[in-house]
């Protein structure tokens, strides 16, 4: 059975937001497929934990503390994953954060803290992984959006017009960066099990937390919220040779919420 | 370790428009991955020539002669199917053609019934007849092969690019009422592959071949093999959570 198109076999890769959630099982699971990863998140002791999963997978990992959506802060990364692989071949943009504010309400910090981080740390960051992959013969580089790029969820206007960012940003690079032989594609998943999902229904009681979950989960057409290793195995899709062909592209794994 | 969730270990796949191209290109990397591969199309020695090699990969393998047009050989087909391997996990709607490069002004009745009954009411049909067998098994992964034309509109192409446009709702359409019986719809929208389909098309329409060339990004005119990862991702269960979805293999030419 040869299945080795979907092997990340000696490749270094870069997964921000890798402390839990959907970075923690794509570390863990592209380790699993040969890759060395470093993982960056605000949370340096989780971050050292799941560095721990990755070197049980007998493979190097490093744990880096660095805000995403600090500009300042994106080229000290790179230059220390740099360091201690000798190069990036996979970027997996996947840091982000949310929160509920009405358009109407919305003030200016709480647009910055959510551009920032969702979008423009995800280009500066990209573009930073760029110009080392442009040395380097070519890489990877996958963005993480969310089925909000596609269709608005009221309160959180601003999370969408990030997302949607997301999936433009995706293509441009893509179309820009093709001659160095990188590729840059995007998933967006849907309701995935994870602490952000969950603050969703954390700001009521836990009743009607428990009865919204199940009514929101019968409303996706495959009747479940997804896992994180099932956004997981689709970024080892985009990370690998599986998918050399495949440039620009963006698509959605969400059980099929967005066809509603 | 590669997941074990990307192999096709224990299915049984059946590849519409299978004796070459694309689909022998599909049906070859399912068995490569674990899977019994049933392929059809209208070339029965073809065929018998794909089920062969993926026999020598140690797999299953039975060729079929249908065209997937008809609709009164379809149930033949699947019925045949499970006769042979008990279920029907995968299939994949590769089966397809353009057989008129025609002005949309002059385009005529047969053309146009041609076309649509291949890629659009057959994939539809065939995909309705084996996804009761799916039901009945606990589910299952169908893959509808579109294209760019379905995306973006060629003149002198109109059948095609509608019927490649209609397989993308099709798709959507059969996984948000199919979802609930966990059969997973997707689609794949190659760009400019090399295939004899392509082949026939630059005849007709060489002056364009150049323009169309140059804005793909990545590596020129692909050959089919660039569509398996995508083929064999979404037979997996690597993608078990992603449905009515369209992934466009296309080197970027969609960029442009």
């Amino acid at each position: 059975m040869d299945v080795s198109q979907f092997s990340l076999e000696g490749k270094v890769a870069l997964v921000t937001g890798g402390s839990r959630g959907i970075g923690e099982a794509t570390a863990v699971r592209f380790a699993r497929a040969g890759a060395d990863v470093a993982v960056t998140s605000r949370r340096l002791p989780a971050l050292e934990e799941v560095a721990e999963k990755v070197r049980k997978e007998g493979r190097r990992a490093l744990a880096v503390e660095t805000h995403v959506g600090r500009m300042d802060q994106l080229q000290p990364l790179v230059d220390k994953v740099v360091a201690e692989f000798g190069t990036i071949d996979i970027l997996v943009n996947n840091a982000g954060t949310n929160f509920f504010a009405p358009a109407i309400d919305m003030d200016e910090k709480g647009w910055d803290s959510v551009m920032n981080l969702d979008l423009k740390g995800l280009f500066f960051l990209s573009q930073a992984c760029a110009r080392v992959m442009r040395e380097h013969g070519g890489g990877k580089i996958i963005n993480i959006s969310s089925t909000s790029g596609y269709r608005v969820q009221v309160p959180t206007g601003h999370y969408s017009i990030a997302k949607a960012g997301v999936i433009m940003a995706t293509k441009v690079m893509a179309l820009e960066w093709a001659d160095y032989n990188i590729r840059v594609n995007c998933i967006a998943p849907g309701a995935i099990d994870t602490r952000l999902y969950d603050a969703i229904f954390t700001l009521m009681p836990e009743e009607e937390s428990r009865l919204r979950k199940q009514q929101a989960a019968e409303r996706i057409p495959m009747k479940r919220v997804g896992e994180p290793r099932e956004i997981a195995d689709a970024l080892i899709f985009l990370a690998s040779d599986a998918s050399s062909y495949v440039t620009g592209q963006a698509f959605a794994v969400d059980g099929g919420s967005l066809l509603r | 370790m590669i997941s074990p969730r990307f192999s096709l270990e224990g299915k049984a796949a059946m590849v519409t428009g299978g004796s070459r191209g694309i689909g022998k290109a599909t049906a070859l990397s399912f068995a490569e991955a674990g899977a019994d591969v049933i392929v059809t199309s209208r070339k029965l020695p073809d065929l018998e020539l794909v089920a062969e090699e993926i026999r020598g990969l140690g797999r299953r393998s039975m060729a079929v002669e249908t065209h997937v047009g008809r609709m009164d050989q379809i149930q033949n087909l699947v019925e045949t199917a499970v006769a042979e391997f008990g279920r029907i996990d995968v299939l994949v709607n590769n089966a397809g053609t353009s057989v008129v490069w025609m002005p949309a002004l002059e385009l005529e009745e047969r053309a146009w019934d041609s076309i649509m009954n291949l890629n659009l009411k057959g994939l539809f049909f065939l995909s309705q007849a084996v996804a009761r067998v799916m039901k009945a098994h606990g589910g299952g992964s169908i893959i509808n092969v579109s294209s760019v034309d379905g995306l973006k509109p060629e003149a002198n192409n109109s059948a095609y690019c509608i019927s490649k446009a209609g397989v993308v709702m099709a798709t959507r359409v059969m996984a948000l009422e199919w979802g609930k019986h966990n059969i997973r719809v997707n689609c794949i929208a190659p760009g400019f592959i090399h295939t004899r389909l392509m082949d026939s098309r630059w005849d007709v329409d060489p002056d364009n071949r150049g323009i169309i060339e140059g804005k793909i990004l990545l590596e020129g005119v692909a050959e089919p093999d660039v569509l398996v990862g995508a083929m064999v991702y979404l037979a997996s269960d690597a993608s078990r959570y992603q449905t009515g979805q369209t992934i466009t293999v296309d080197g970027g030419y969609m960029l442009a």
